[in-house]
């Protein structure tokens, strides 16, 4: 096998990975790192890096779509990214201290998570109560429904900030967006709307990755050469993915990908723990 | 206000495209070229060595780009790419500071720093 020949299977393979992760909404990072380890016997280093830079192409390449929306809230975005970026700096300084395996394991457990996540029917709460604290950080706003705008505020903000912050660590440490935690703790912590929660969500996980991505780099965690058939493929699959997801039976595909998911992530565990 | 953090998120989606574009062209051009360089064996990625200064530092990638290497080319695409949120919060700190909102000048501030710490101070 030569050289180009790897760079067109790992491209086509971040490909449907970028592909998988916009239809399922679970993202891109999160099924290209265990493809890359499982399947490819990349090093976990290597391969959280090339995520992580692809994990910044798809959240900065969806910015236009979302912004035409009108759903996403820049001020409840940056309150939280003081959050999140803190916590992906901690994260990242993981990677540098903690085995292999431990990393292994903890992706394995996200994945079933953000499965089991995916699966569960959501349930929006929308609430104009004027929480004070979220009065006075203006965590708030309206948004288009088919009947005129709704309002909202946010609730419970401590807990959001704090969810926001593990958000960030697992962004950190595994080198994914972890927007199905930021989501979580945006809908179901603070009652955001959902829509709301999605693309603000989108937003934040570029500026949350850019806060590791500096610490990958200076930990020779970007190798060029495995980070451009990735990062290339996952951009291209994400927004051929995006185009799709109107048209796409999003249910059926939802449970496909969570077995998938799942599957993944029993590997993931079985394989870190034979290694310890 | 809404018509100004509209008006924020406009500037700001447009720039993060281009910055994605010009991005993944250098990755692009990059990689055409470090495929059509390389012979024999792939790379091995199996192990983790780390990688050398010229892909780990700013300074090593600035050099590399100079003498036109495939890879530190595709590596200017990446350092692009990775300040494209950085840029996008600094948007933001102005953006909200025509809006004269004064905390969300030194929240989006407070973002601001933390980015830049983890690109140029640590080690």
């Amino acid at each position: 096998m030569s050289e180009l020949w790897f760079c067109i299977i790992i491209f086509v393979t971040s490909l449907g990975a970028g592909l998988l992760g916009a239809l399922s909404g679970l993202g891109g990072g999160v099924v290209i790192v265990p493809l890359l380890t499982i399947v490819f016997h990349v090093d976990i280093h290597y391969a959280i890096g090339a995520s992580l830079v692809s994990v910044i192409a798809t959240s900065s390449g969806a910015a236009a779509a979302y912004v035409r929306e009108g759903f996403s809230n820049i001020r409840v975005g940056m309150f939280l990214e003081i959050a999140t970026t803190l916590g992906a700096l901690f994260g990242a300084w993981l990677t540098t201290k903690v085995p292999t395996q431990a990393i292994g394991i903890v992706f394995g457990a996200v994945l079933l998570y953000s499965a089991w996540v995916s699966l569960k029917a959501q349930h929006e709460v929308i609430t104009q109560k004027a929480d004070a604290l979220a009065m006075k950080l203006r965590l708030l706003g309206q948004f288009p429904t088919g009947h005129g705008d709704q309002a909202y505020v946010a609730q419970r903000v401590p807990l959001g900030f704090g969810m926001m912050w593990m958000a960030g660590v697992l962004s950190g440490l595994l080198g994914i967006g972890s927007g199905a935690v930021k989501v979580i703790a945006m809908d179901q912590a603070m009652r955001l709307p959902f829509k709301v929660s999605t693309t603000t969500s989108n937003f934040m996980i570029g500026v949350t990755a850019a806060a590791s991505a500096g610490l990958y780099l200076h930990s020779g965690y970007l190798a060029p050469g495995l980070v451009m058939p990735v990062m290339l493929g996952v951009l291209g699959g994400s927004l051929i993915g995006s185009r799709l997801l109107v048209k796409a039976p999003v249910r059926t595909l939802k449970v496909v990908f969570s077995l998938l998911i799942i599957a993944m992530g029993i590997e993931m565990i079985v394989n870190s723990v034979r290694r310890i | 206000m809404s018509w100004n953090d509209k008006r924020i998120e406009v500037w700001v989606s447009f720039m993060l495209r281009t910055g994605v574009l010009i991005a993944a062209a250098l990755v692009l051009i990059g990689g055409v070229l470090y495929v059509a360089q390389s012979h024999g064996k792939p790379s091995d990625y199996r192990e983790f060595h780390g990688e050398p200064a010229q892909y780990s530092t700013l300074t090593g990638a600035a050099t590399g780009v100079r003498t036109l290497q495939p890879r530190s080319i595709i590596m200017l695409g990446l350092l692009i790419l990775i300040a494209t949120p950085v840029a996008r919060v600094g948007m933001c700190v102005i953006g909200f500071f025509f809006e004269r909102d004064r905390l969300y000048v030194a929240v989006s501030g407070a973002v601001l720093l933390i980015l830049l710490y983890s690109l140029f101070f640590h080690k």
